[in-house]
């Protein structure tokens, strides 16, 4: 059982450098890149966020807090002191994530279910407030747009496989989180805190940490983006981001690993088809959501695995 | 700061804290009866408001005939989206999360369809004939609607709580909420009552949205702003308790009032404010009916 796991790691892996790899040398315009880009930091942003739902069982509706938090700490350092602090402003978003997420976090998780989501809602769209009010300071509904990582991360491809690394050693990285022992135990909290709690694990400390540790990857996906995007915005903070990563995760399958990451790459693809062509954007999102809560709850991947264990040879009967 | 300041501010929060209560009791019915969390239930709101539009600007319906049309339309969709689509995840493992996400495509879903139906621009409805002008008492002059508002939600509260507590099918209600399967074997119609239960609940919150649409105008995505200050409402009062949701809506009415007059700007943070600080002093609420499970 563990070497096949191995292997499926293999696999998952050898794709995902060779077809993520090429991008640059098949792409057709910068276009493509851009949404390769795109697919690689959502990717992130879902697993990351699905390391607090699929694995803990704990539904944020506010990861777009964290999101947000990331790209105005790119977008605020770069407008006011100048392109040459990009990177440096990455990291400072991720620390301020970090501080952030602690102290919302010791609020929010003294209460779970339903709360907790209610919760995290309220703090997004308090950040949401904040920003959009505030005018002078992040420019308000206008956002700031022409923000420009220096140096040699000025070339889009350069940029690519800068992304492309981190984005590499963050789910790495994650999914050694979800392997290790702390992984399991969070995997207990979902199903019985109450016996971990007898088992002598800490339930808060330890949802906590993949709190913190998931908005951290928010917030590096937040700074990421807006080198891709050269542009920041309020609604990055808005519930309807939170919604977005839900959805990726809800759709490539919460059960699973890598499910998110797969989930965000059809998501962006369908929105870059349809998105262009028509306005009820929330319309097809929302059916897509309704068909997988009702119809396939696994999500893609985990219904592809399931139909693959039914019609294994030699597991007929079990069907 | 004189004490006529603080009058007119202490109705007009009243009357917020009415709407409030309106949608928010709404909620807390769903949550506390049929153990669901409904996301979607600013989204019967903005329904009723955009119902009551409909009736009053397109047919010409007298305003009172137009609340109505809203709350029965509301409550027929959300008894539609109970019967059609909710009832299919009960008792499913992790039930919780996909309430949630089910609820969630509600709000997505209605937001576009009222954009179909009634495009992106923001619509406003004139007050009812008979209380356009305003009332003197004690030679403060306040405008009659909100007190009329103010009047009915008392009506309401009274009727919900006399129904709830008094009467059979407020016993079945309060029975659901404790043991569904129990109240199977002594030959309820349980499914039945949880749709009747979701269709109450969203025509008070379709009512609320009729009410409002005079005082404020209406535009889609209002369903989401109503939600989250329903939330707080509940979060305050404890969820799924009445009168918590009463007192909850009180507070922050009465926050919201004092705040818009005295920091105009950023009166909408006072709410989260008084979340955050109900959430260090008393995590479950201040009438919290039963010990949540705190993990």
């Amino acid at each position: 059982m563990k070497k096949s796991l191995f292997n499926k790691d293999i696999i998952f892996w050898g794709l995902f450098v060779v077809v993520f790899g090429s991008v640059p040398f098949l792409k057709q315009s910068d276009y493509h890149l851009m949404l390769a880009n795109s697919i690689l930091i959502w990717g992130m942003f879902a697993v990351a966020f699905n390391m607090l739902f699929g694995v803990t069982g704990m539904l944020s509706f506010g990861q777009a807090l964290y999101y947000g938090l990331g790209a105005y700490s790119v977008g605020l350092v770069v407008k006011n002191y100048g392109p040459s602090l990009f990177l440096p402003a990455i990291g400072l978003g991720v620390v301020l994530a970090v501080i952030t997420s602690i102290l919302v976090g010791l609020l929010v998780i003294r209460l779970s279910g339903v709360y907790f989501t209610v919760l995290t809602l309220a703090f997004g769209q308090l950040a949401w407030q904040i920003t959009f009010r505030w005018y002078h300071f992040t420019g308000g509904d206008d956002g700031i747009q022409g923000i420009m990582p220096s140096g040699v991360l000025e070339n889009h491809t350069v940029y690519y496989y800068f992304t492309f690394v981190l984005v590499i050693l963050a789910i790495w990285f994650l999914r050694r989180v979800a392997n290790s022992p702390m992984g399991l135990v969070l995997r207990c909290i979902r199903q019985n805190p109450e016996r971990v709690r007898f088992l002598g694990r800490r339930v808060r400390r330890n949802q906590l940490r993949i709190y913190v540790i998931s908005s951290f990857f928010a917030a590096l996906a937040g700074g990421l983006m807006t080198g891709v995007t050269n542009s920041i915005h309020p609604d990055m903070f808005y519930w309807t981001t939170s919604g977005e990563v839900i959805l990726m995760a809800v759709l490539g399958g919460i059960g699973q690993f890598f499910g998110p990451f797969i989930g965000a790459t059809v998501i962006i693809i369908i929105q870059d088809v349809v998105g262009a062509r028509t306005e009820y954007w929330s319309l097809i999102i929302g059916l897509i959501m309704m068909v997988m809560v009702l119809g396939m709850p696994r999500g893609l991947v985990g219904e592809i695995r399931g139909l693959k264990a039914r019609f294994a040879p030699g597991r007929m009967s079990r069907g | 700061m004189d004490i006529s300041f603080i009058a007119m501010q202490f109705l007009s929060g009243l009357m917020m804290a009415t709407l409030l209560f309106l949608v928010a009791s709404g909620l807390t019915l769903i949550f506390g009866v049929g153990n669901v969390f409904n996301f979607a239930h600013g989204s019967f709101y903005m329904l009723g408001a955009y119902l009551a539009y409909q009736a009053v600007s397109v047919w010409h319906a007298n305003f009172w005939l137009s609340v109505l049309v809203a709350s029965v339309g509301a409550g027929i969709f959300g008894m539609l989206a109970e019967f059609l689509f909710l009832r299919r995840i009960y008792g499913r493992a992790e039930e919780g999360g996909f309430q949630i996400l089910l609820t969630y495509s509600f709000i997505l879903v209605i937001d576009d369809l009222v954009k179909l139906v009634w495009g992106t621009e923001y619509k406003s409805l004139p007050r009812p004939t008979g209380l356009t002008g305003t009332a003197e008492i004690f030679g403060l002059s306040i405008p009659s609607y909100n007190l009329a508002i103010i009047g009915i939600g008392l009506v309401i509260v009274v009727i919900a709580w006399l129904v709830l507590s008094r009467t059979r099918s407020g016993r079945i209600a309060r029975a659901a909420a404790l043991d569904r399967e129990m109240l199977g074997s002594l030959g309820i119609n349980v499914p039945l009552t949880m749709t009747v239960v979701f269709g109450i609940a969203t025509a008070m919150g379709g009512f609320a949205g009729a009410l409002a649409a005079p005082l404020r105008s209406v535009s889609p995505g209002a369903g989401i702003e109503v939600i989250i200050d329903s939330l707080i409402v509940v979060v305050i009062g404890g969820m799924g308790n009445f009168w918590g949701a009463w007192l909850g809506a009180l507070i922050l009415g009465e926050v919201n009032s004092f705040a818009v007059a005295t920091f105009p700007e950023w009166a909408s943070l006072f709410s989260y404010l008084v979340m955050v600080l109900t959430l260090i002093f008393k995590p479950e609420g201040i009438f919290a009916s039963r010990k949540i499970r705190r993990i």
